[in-house]
């Protein structure tokens, strides 16, 4: 009788989504029984989202050498088997692709920094002394943080009282800006591998790590800022500084915290999962690694050795909360639950709330501004491609008349649902950075074969130390075949121009399109203002399946 | 408007160091190592080399070596025209066998170094720096 009523009442659009949300409450997503004597609260790669928004994770992430078919690299229904995640339940919506536009109806959006204020304020009341740990990618990625350099994201997360942080995107602000505002932190800036370029010496103002006293045990908190800054971004925008991995200097850092009587060693780390995976069993005596960079969410934490791997996710779709148990220089156990902020059941923290508005305030008008309208769920994430960059690679092929567009393979985006309006705030959440210049190029067929081959080795080499972390460079224009198993310079075949059919000519010239050149003085268009005159002349977007790249080897 | 071939996405360090590098190449580096070790077995411990997975810039890439209880070390870029990088001599005062410095990587390759050790015997230790144009992470 209820049931037939809240149907009749509703229809089903609404139905589903009372239905959805009747089985969730905030207590539940929350419940947690503490644990131990030392909590950490890990967030990473924000990438400026203040708001919530929709974020569909990857259909295709492939593992390579011994990561092949280990996590993060399973989705969809592998995923919730390996997990006991039933079809359609919350934690499906939240982890996998599938049904996503209809879960998403359900389930609604996810992340609001508001709402992630309102689980660190609940883990706090359980245990005030809980630290915070920001992964970085948080001073990236909006049209308001673009326009204020970082500072709404600096301003919104220093009211949440992180303890500690590291780095990526944030030094795409160039030095002089994240110098200015890593010296006005209220809270520890680390990266063990943040070196002085021109001495190869640590860098003064980014320190290895930082000692908490927490449940009568000594924490210490490493950090370890993204290895490959100067390749992956523009290394121009920050020339003093030099990066890697240096897992020797980790280990150092390690053995010189333990012997300052460290009881837990943290690393909040900035290096992608495999590379963590792989750090973790080359660097000994380190509990536990939060994990960041490749937006991998696992509900589990994963072990290396004696080492705990926590992946966050991204975003702010998730929190993840890990309890220790330390006694006697001893990590004696670890309770963890990654937490899915959907934002129509976390009540936002009004304080947090008003902060965010503020920000946006002076930027209301332009954030949005109805550019078009979407038929198609429009979202980033997957080794190949995704709709955005479908809909981008179109935008670049199209307003500056070329045969090939080139689309980096960054993770970052939320998504859009079949039917929403594209405002301009949703196309600088997935364009917006430093360095946008669309440029516009002749490459020959020799060339983009070896641009193809160098960023397919930056995912598929089988070593970890050697991925960059990002996904494929997606491609309009052109097709091609992928042996993602063979060494670089073998793993491209078949390259073929769509609009002719015919086979990519080595001694050819094409005119190329793309975004996001790490070199100095690219000249072009901003790539949000291509796109957004590509959805005007559209009004309604529509994408043709994108069935032009094969893969083997998967 | 005008576009150079250097302004292309994150192409910068140029895509002719990206080939694969020709065997005489490598067979030169081998050619030093004889000459260095006389051709005498090399162990694979005691000597450490720290190099960079991917070089920032091709052009000056940080390395260091040590080898406690070395009296010389070589270091070798197997993948340059001209593979010999340098030789460092320790003193018996020198308190420390170790020595850092940068090299020019002409492309991909493997970085070698090998101690001669005070009792004459030998260490090898390698390492592969990639050279890359440049992608993006997540």
């Amino acid at each position: 009788m209820a049931a037939s009523a809240l149907v009749g009442a509703s229809g089903f659009g609404n139905w589903a989504r009372l239905a959805a949300q009747q089985k969730l409450t905030q207590d539940q997503l929350l419940q947690f029984d503490t644990y131990g004597n030392i909590s950490l609260i890990h967030v990473t790669d924000i990438h400026a989202q203040l708001k919530p928004i929709y974020f569909r994770e990857p259909s295709i992430n492939l593992g390579v050498g011994a990561n092949k078919g280990h996590v993060p690299h399973i989705t969809g229904a592998d995923f919730r088997k390996a997990y006991g995640i039933a079809d359609g339940s919350p934690s499906a919506y939240a982890l996998t692709y599938n049904d996503f536009a209809s879960l998403a109806e359900g389930y609604g959006r996810v992340g609001g920094l508001d709402r992630v204020s309102t689980i660190i304020n609940a883990i706090r009341a359980d245990r005030p002394d809980a630290l915070l740990l920001d992964g970085g990618d948080t001073w990236h990625g909006s049209y308001t943080c673009h326009h204020t350099e970082g500072q709404d994201m600096v301003n919104v997360m220093n009211a949440l009282k992180p303890d500690a942080m590291t780095f990526h995107w944030e030094f795409t602000l160039g030095s002089d800006r994240v110098n200015e505002i890593v010296e006005g932190l209220p809270f520890a800036a680390l990266g063990q591998n943040i070196f002085d370029a021109e001495w190869d010496e640590p860098a003064e103002l980014f320190k290895p790590y930082k000692f908490f006293d927490r449940g009568g045990a000594k924490v210490a908190v490493i950090g370890q800022a993204f290895p490959y800054m100067p390749i992956a971004n523009p290394g121009w925008m920050f020339p003093e500084y030099s990066f890697g991995i240096r897992d020797e200097h980790m280990q150092d850092m390690v053995d010189e915290v333990r012997a300052a009587g460290a009881d837990v060693v943290v690393v909040l780390s900035h290096n992608g999962f495999d590379v963590d995976k792989k750090m973790a069993g080359v660097v000994s005596g380190i509990d536990v690694i939060l994990s960041g960079h490749t937006h991998d969410a696992l509900p589990e934490p994963v072990l290396v050795g004696k080492t705990h791997i926590i992946a966050s996710g991204s975003n702010g779709k998730f929190v993840s909360r890990v309890d220790l148990d330390v006694r006697d220089s001893q990590l004696r156990g670890l309770r963890h639950k990654l937490i899915p902020v959907f934002a129509d059941v976390i009540a936002p923290d009004p304080v947090i709330s008003k902060l965010i508005d503020e920000q946006r305030a002076p930027y209301e008008a332009e954030l949005a501004e109805v550019i078009g309208q979407t038929d198609e769920l429009l979202y980033r994430r997957g080794n190949f491609n995704g709709t955005w960059d479908d809909l981008i690679c179109d935008a670049l092929l199209s307003e500056r008349e070329a045969d090939i567009a080139l689309s980096p393979g960054v993770r970052w985006g939320p998504s859009l649902l079949p039917g929403d309006d594209i405002t301009r705030e949703d196309i600088w959440n997935v364009t917006s950075m430093s360095y946008g210049a669309a440029y516009r190029n002749e490459m020959t067929g020799e060339f983009l074969k070896v641009v193809m081959e160098d960023v397919a080795d930056n995912i598929f080499n089988p070593d970890p130390y050697y991925q960059q972390g990002g996904d494929m460079v997606r491609v309009g224009g052109m097709g091609y075949h992928i042996d993602i198993t063979k060494p670089q310079g073998e793993r491209i075949s078949n390259m073929t121009l769509l609009k002719t059919g015919e086979a990519i000519d080595p001694a050819k010239t094409y005119t190329v399109a793309g975004w996001a050149s790490v070199n100095e003085g690219t000249e072009g268009p901003q790539i949000w203002d291509v796109v957004e005159s590509h959805i005007r002349k559209m009004g309604t977007v529509t994408l043709s399946p994108n069935n032009s790249v094969q893969v083997s080897g998967a | 408007m005008e576009f150079s071939r250097r302004d292309t996405l994150g192409l910068g360090l140029g895509a002719v160091a990206l080939t694969m590098l020709p065997m005489p190449v490598v067979a030169a580096a081998d050619d030093r190592i004889a000459e260095f070790t006389g051709g005498a077995d090399m162990a694979d411990s005691g000597l450490t080399l720290t190099a960079p997975e991917i070089a920032e810039n091709g052009n000056t890439v940080p390395i260091e070596v040590s080898a406690p209880g070395a009296t010389a070390i070589l270091v070798l870029a197997t993948g340059n025209p001209e593979p010999g990088v340098a030789t460092f001599n320790f003193g018996p005062l020198a308190a420390v066998q170790a020595a850092s410095t940068r090299i020019r990587l002409a492309g991909t390759q493997d970085v070698v170094a090998v101690a001669k050790m005070a009792d004459g015997s030998f260490a090898k230790a390698s390492a592969t720096v990639k050279v890359t144009i440049g992608g993006c992470g997540g």
